[in-house]
């Protein structure tokens, strides 16, 4: 049985405070919680502060490009639906240059969980606006304050498609682990978009601001995660700052749908054809 | 053109079932012992315009080209005529629709025959069905015997029932005919072939590329829909799932070439296959595999560029994207696979390569190989072999302590055995930053400096094995000309070198591997030459240019460009080398 040990690697660099440190730890706590083994998880992370999560993660990991983490996670499943496959990564990361990838994601359903650590900046470039920087927010880039609408990840995810979308914050820690544990669990695209504070370059959308701020759905009286259009409802009455499992649906993963799906993953199929079958192949050019 | 040999040509609008009348005598040619090249000109949409196939059979040797001329033209509309009446050789036989009034402006060089074939299609009640109308003309004035088309039609529509069986049946003898009864005397018939003890295969490069990656143990194929590449995608898609294989159609390029890492670094050998446009995309992934030395296999199909440029004709002009794209530097293999069966040859090497060497292997096809097929007796399946390359054991993880594994540890050959999730013990992440040995995030300048080295280092074998493989020489020792190309270009150059004769003494080098460079196989033909002629499908002179950077020698080089859009015919190789 493993660990929390088994699951760190090395000591983490980001700034002290910094919210990251909180997703770490509830993935780690979470993989021990599940009983799973460090060689049957793969942490998959984007670029950014965020990015470096795979890195101190004790599973396999693949540190990637900008933006670029849910291919590369997607395909990993793809190749071994066996393991536990987490993308990771910020939200410009996901939200920015990765948001095509994020939508088609959605759609696909191929069973990984995501998690967005969302801090409203870019913190490894140094403090830029991000496409979740609220509307008026003065960064090094937007000095007159941010004049574009805020990217909406909570309803872009359930418009297109996805079966399980929730949203945490890094200063309720057990929630974090609740809700990564049930994204985890869940059969299917899951995204977890996660309040995740940046200590040093965003001032505006801090601890206290998120704490006095946030809804917690996960304890509204009748909240149904399965009511899409009710979800949609209260994610925008709340303007997006609450928390819980907002929305999740039971479909088929992509691994069950997929034309040829295979009981077991794709890299425990033999490589080797038969002599017959490669025959039976060629012949179908034969004139 | 000898006199085994004859040509052939249906034209039209698209949409007009062009090609299916080129393949319904693409396939009775090739089961009646010929062996054929059959040739799709075509464009960028969907209804309109204009489009061609074209056949080139011989009865005693195999064809890699459509040739430079044309015996019979079946036009479908005059613009059929005007676009490729230069082709005809003198005496040529048009055969067009009755219903328009056919010209041409070659006058009594050749003979136009008026035959009804819309008429006839239309009096059956099935407009499409021209084309059977079409193949019954031919098949008279090329003086082959309807048993074959029977044959044909039986096999194609037999599942659909006797009346469709019938309907084809019908329209195929109208042609016939009519024509045997309005232009008997101008009746040419060909060459007989003997049919082979053992049925042809007939064949794309891009067919060539699904079967060769099935083979040999890819298991995932990502990609993106794309002109000339798609008919992979198809292919695979009906047939890997057979063998435990996932084919998955991604939202662009980047996408499908990343996931087809994220697969390899998963332990299943994976590829994508695109064009010009798509391997763009790509280029950023390109690097991510190189410093992550995950393997990877991507297919492009070259078309016509810059941007959109000519989606459906041939060019080989990302030769330089292909050798330099991507920022930063890691090691690559280029490979171009020399004929249409060879695609299916080099794409067991690519992925042998890829994982032996962890590094990405780009195969560069092209539009004319590509899309076009030609016949040939077989494949040779003992060529089959698969090798993973270095891939550590579970119980050599086993006996490490806890945390030891190295994935990119400092060997000597610069090869790092890898290890697959799953693994126990056998834990890394993955890094596109610059790593210490275990993988961890560095900046210190000897381990950079150690890593960049050590990856560079991982094909010092396979450049020296390059030279054995890397290229094809013909002709003799010490040619005065040698004429050089890569890929597809090997049918045209041979061609041509026919033509020239031994007694001109010049010789041919095909390349078949770009990167790395078989210089030493090279540089000798190069020394001994007075002249270089590079048959270049390109403006720039691509490989005229990797020529002069590999071997030097710019003052010997004599560049044939060719970016049109069509391919090299054999007299312009011919023309340009006699000067």
């Amino acid at each position: 049985m493993a660990t929390m040990a088994d699951f760190r690697y090395d000591k983490a660099t980001w700034c002290p405070g910094c919210g990251d440190f909180s997703v770490l730890a509830a993935l780690q706590q979470v993989c021990v919680r599940m009983g799973l083994e460090p060689e049957d998880v793969v942490c998959v992370s984007g670029i950014g502060c965020s990015g470096k999560i795979s890195q101190h993660f004790g599973s396999y990991g693949f540190h990637t490009l900008h933006g670029r983490s849910l291919p590369t996670a997607q395909g990993v499943k793809m190749a071994n639906q066996d393991l536990t496959v987490i993308a990771a990564g910020g939200d410009g990361d996901g939200y920015g240059i990765g948001v095509g990838h994020f939508i088609h994601a959605c759609r696909r359903n191929v069973d990984i969980t995501y998690i967005v650590m969302d801090n409203h900046i870019y913190g490894l470039t140094t403090g830029q606006a991000s496409p979740t920087s609220k509307k008026g927010h003065k960064t090094k880039t937007s000095p007159a304050g941010v004049g574009e609408e805020p990217l909406k990840p909570l309803e872009l995810a359930i418009v297109s498609g996805a079966s399980f979308v929730a949203q945490a914050f890094s200063g309720e820690l057990k929630q974090m682990q609740n809700i990564i544990e049930a994204a985890m669990k869940h059969k299917g695209f899951s995204l977890v978009n996660v309040f995740s504070p940046c200590v040093t370059f965003n001032r505006v959308n801090t601890y206290e601001w998120f704490k006095e701020h946030i809804v917690n759905l996960d304890e509204e009286e009748g909240y149904d995660p399965t009511d899409k259009y009710n979800a949609m409802k209260r994610i925008a009455e709340t303007e997006s700052v609450c928390t819980g499992i907002l929305y999740r649906e039971e479909r088929p993963a992509w691994h069950e749908y997929v034309l040829g799906a295979t009981e077991t993953g794709t890299v425990k199929q033999t490589l080797d054809i038969t002599p017959a079958d490669a025959a039976g192949l060629i012949d179908q050019f034969r004139r | 053109m000898t006199t085994n040999e004859f040509t052939w040509k249906v034209g039209g609008a698209q949409g007009e079932g062009i090609d299916s009348t080129g393949e319904i005598l693409a396939t009775v040619l090739t089961r009646m012992g010929y062996y054929i090249f059959a040739y799709r000109h075509f464009m960028s949409l969907v209804k309109g315009g204009h489009t061609n196939y074209k056949i080139r059979a011989s009865t005693d040797r195999e064809v890699k080209y459509h040739g430079d001329t044309l015996e019979m033209l079946v036009a479908f509309d005059q613009t059929t005529i005007d676009e490729n009446e230069d082709e005809l050789v003198e005496g040529a036989v048009i055969i067009h629709d009755a219903k328009f009034q056919a010209s041409t402006k070659r006058g009594g060089a050749v003979h136009l025959c008026a035959v009804p074939l819309s008429q006839f299609a239309k009096d059956l009640g099935n407009s499409i069905i021209k084309n059977m109308v079409a193949a019954g003309a031919s098949s008279y004035m090329l003086g082959i015997d309807p048993s074959n088309f029977y044959e044909q039609i039986e096999a194609q529509f037999g599942k659909k029932g006797a009346e469709l069986v019938n309907l084809n049946k019908n329209a195929f003898d109208q042609g016939y005919n009519y024509v045997k009864e309005h232009y008997g005397n101008l009746q040419k018939p060909v060459p007989v072939a003997s049919k082979p003890e053992k049925a042809r295969l007939l064949m794309s490069g891009n067919e060539c590329i699904g079967l060769g990656a099935t083979l040999a143990g890819c298991r995932i194929l990502a990609a993106y829909p794309i002109t000339p590449a798609t008919e992979i995608l198809y292919w695979v898609l009906a047939n890997l799932p057979k063998f435990g294989g996932k084919v998955l159609q991604a939202e662009d390029e980047i996408a499908a070439c990343i996931m087809a890492i994220g697969a390899n670094f998963a332990g299943v050998r994976s590829m994508t296959s695109t064009s010009g446009p798509g391997l763009s995309l790509m280029m950023e992934a390109l690097g991510m595999s190189g410093i992550s030395e995950t393997p990877l296999v991507i297919v492009d199909v070259q078309r016509g560029g810059p941007s959109t440029g000519l989606p459906t004709k041939t060019e080989q002009s990302d030769l330089y994207e292909a050798l330099y794209g991507s920022h930063g530097e890691t090691p690559r293999i280029v490979i171009a696979p020399t004929s249409i069966e060879d695609c299916f040859y080099q794409m067991i090497n690519a992925f042998n390569l890829a994982e032996r060497y962890q590094v990405p292997v780009i195969v560069l096809s092209d539009l004319l190989m590509g899309m076009n097929k030609r016949s040939f007796p077989d494949l040779d399946l003992s060529r089959v072999t698969i090798d993973r390359g270095e891939v550590v054991t579970q119980a050599q993880l086993d006996e490490m302590e806890k945390g030891a594994f190295k994935r990119y540890a400092l060997t000597e050959s610069g090869i790092s055995p890898r290890s697959f999730p799953g693994m126990k013990n056998g834990r890394y992440c993955a890094l596109t930053n610059e790593h210490e040995e275990t993988g961890l995030e560095i900046e210190d300048v000897p381990m950079r400096e150690a890593q960049m080295k050590k990856r560079f280092r991982k094909l010092s074998t396979l450049e020296r094995d390059v030279n054995e493989w890397g290229v094809d020489y013909s002709g003799p020792d010490g040619a005065e000309t040698i004429l050089v190309g890569f890929g597809s270009t090997e049918a045209q150059i041979a061609e041509a070198m026919e033509q020239l004769g031994g007694a001109t003494n010049v010789g041919h080098l095909q390349l078949r591997c770009l990167m790395p460079f078989p210089k030493d196989a090279v540089r000798p033909h190069l020394e001994k030459a007075q002249r270089v002629v590079v048959v270049d499908n390109n403006y720039t002179g691509q490989l005229a240019g990797l020529l002069c950077k590999e071997i030097g020698f710019h003052d010997k080089m004599d560049v044939l460009h060719k970016y049109n859009g069509n391919p090299f015919t054999v007299s312009e190789i011919v023309s340009h080398v006699k000067g």
